[in-house]
């Protein structure tokens, strides 16, 4: 049952899928850039295919290969409980050509998800209505999953305190001693906080019971 | 009415006034009459909602009066992760809070952006606004929230600004020991039970002032 998806599509597009697997009853096919919406038309309008649910989009960077990027499609179907995982690699080492077919001509659904691929990973996709970025602010630059992002990299949007503007240290401490804080009313403390010993030691319950 | 006069004339002022400093009158005025601004991005507001519930009930401190106009508050809880995106309206509400305000941060990512150490994140809102009182957590049980809400009554009361932070007042680790031990030594679990209620009263509930 679960290889009918792959072998209409294979019959339909022929050279055109460039991988196809199965694990599980999970149907995955990779398909050149080219065919991205003919495939996604086909797989929406056939009778017998019917995928009337755009379950995800997303981007995997994978900088070693060539193209790098690829882009994630699952779908379903509601009428024949069928899913499948469609897949397809776009863009050169500095995402040039890192470019799709927008698919929201065939499931509107998908028109936040493209933006978020292209927030997260800088696919463009040709003729979205609004393609601009979802997740972070307009004034980010670079896109945050490429592998290329640095990990540290953050970019506020307002100007951190200073420590002289603070006057304490901003800085991530040292976990704390046993003797910092709690400067008032606690047991065994005394109340301006001048020699904090260790407040009201625990007594254990096994050894003075 | 003679009754009530006399009940709050100081010993030995039979005069019918009391005298006291201007600044620490106004400090016990004010640290009974906290207005907050709840600021909650993230999943410690279920913290800051079982605090406000009956159970622990922050009104027993005066702080329970919630305002959702920064210009009508006194104290600013920052609850939950904020994000770089969030961090100007952050500054604007703070900035839009009248003198003197005081700032909880709530929880371990307003302290410290806690795990989120990325692209998204503030590191702590202390980056951004002045913070009284640090609650670590997460959550932040509302015992601890309820120190930190003693501890910054006890700051204003004595016009003190310094940043200070919450700690547990016993290792929790040693107390999961001490009952793992327990546990093992006995044969019957449910003999243990009043040795156990005790050791947490005694650790736990018993010692709040």
């Amino acid at each position: 049952m679960s290889q009918i998806v792959l072998d209409k599509l294979r019959e339909r597009f022929g050279t055109a899928i460039l991988e196809t697997h199965t694990n599980y009853g999970d149907d995955t096919a990779v398909v050149d850039r080219g065919v991205w919406k003919a495939v996604a038309t086909f797989l929406r309008e056939d009778p017998a295919l019917d995928f009337d649910m755009p379950v995800d989009l997303c981007g995997v960077d994978y900088p070693n290969r060539m193209p790098r990027m690829e882009v994630v499609l699952h779908l379903y179907s509601v009428s024949k409980g069928q899913r499948v995982r469609i897949k397809t690699r776009v863009g050169d080492d500095d995402m040039d050509g890192a470019e799709l077919d927008s698919l929201v001509g065939v499931w509107p659904g998908l028109n936040w998800l493209e933006r978020e691929v292209f927030d997260m990973s800088g696919v463009r996709f040709r003729g979205h209505p609004d393609l601009r970025r979802i997740l972070m602010y307009p004034e980010f630059e670079g896109h945050p999953l490429q592998r290329t992002y640095p990990a540290q990299k953050t970019q506020p949007l307002v100007e951190y305190r200073t420590e002289d503007e603070a006057g304490v240290p901003l800085n991530k401490l040292e976990p704390f001693g046993a003797d910092e804080g709690m400067p008032f009313g606690r047991k065994g403390l005394p109340r301006d906080g001048t020699s904090p010993a260790v407040p009201g030691r625990r007594r254990s319950l096994t050894e003075d019971n | 009415m003679g009754d009530v006069n006399r009940s709050l004339v100081l010993e030995g002022s039979e005069q019918g006034y009391a005298t006291t400093r201007l600044d620490a009158l106004l400090g016990w005025a004010r640290k009974y009459s906290l207005f907050s601004y709840p600021f909650i991005t993230a999943c410690c507001g279920m913290e800051f909602m079982a605090l406000t519930s009956p159970r622990f009930d922050v009104s027993r401190f005066g702080a329970e009066v919630p305002r959702f106009s920064p210009r009508q508050s006194d104290l600013l809880w920052v609850v939950g992760t904020v994000s770089q995106r969030q961090g100007p309206v952050l500054k604007r509400i703070y900035e839009q809070m009248m003198a003197p305000k005081w700032v909880f941060a709530f929880g371990t990512c307003a302290a410290s952006g806690g795990f989120y150490d990325n692209y998204t994140t503030v590191p702590g809102i202390d980056k951004i606004i002045p913070v009284d009182v640090y609650i670590p957590g997460c959550p932040p049980r509302p015992e601890a929230v309820l120190d930190g809400l003693m501890l910054l009554q006890d700051k204003i009361q004595r016009n003190e600004r310094r940043p200070s932070v919450v700690k547990p007042r016993f290792d929790p680790a040693e107390s999961v020991h001490d009952m793992v031990r327990l546990r093992r030594s006995a044969a019957d679990p449910r003999a243990l039970l009043p040795a156990m209620r005790e050791h947490t009263k005694r650790n736990v509930g018993g010692s709040a002032s």
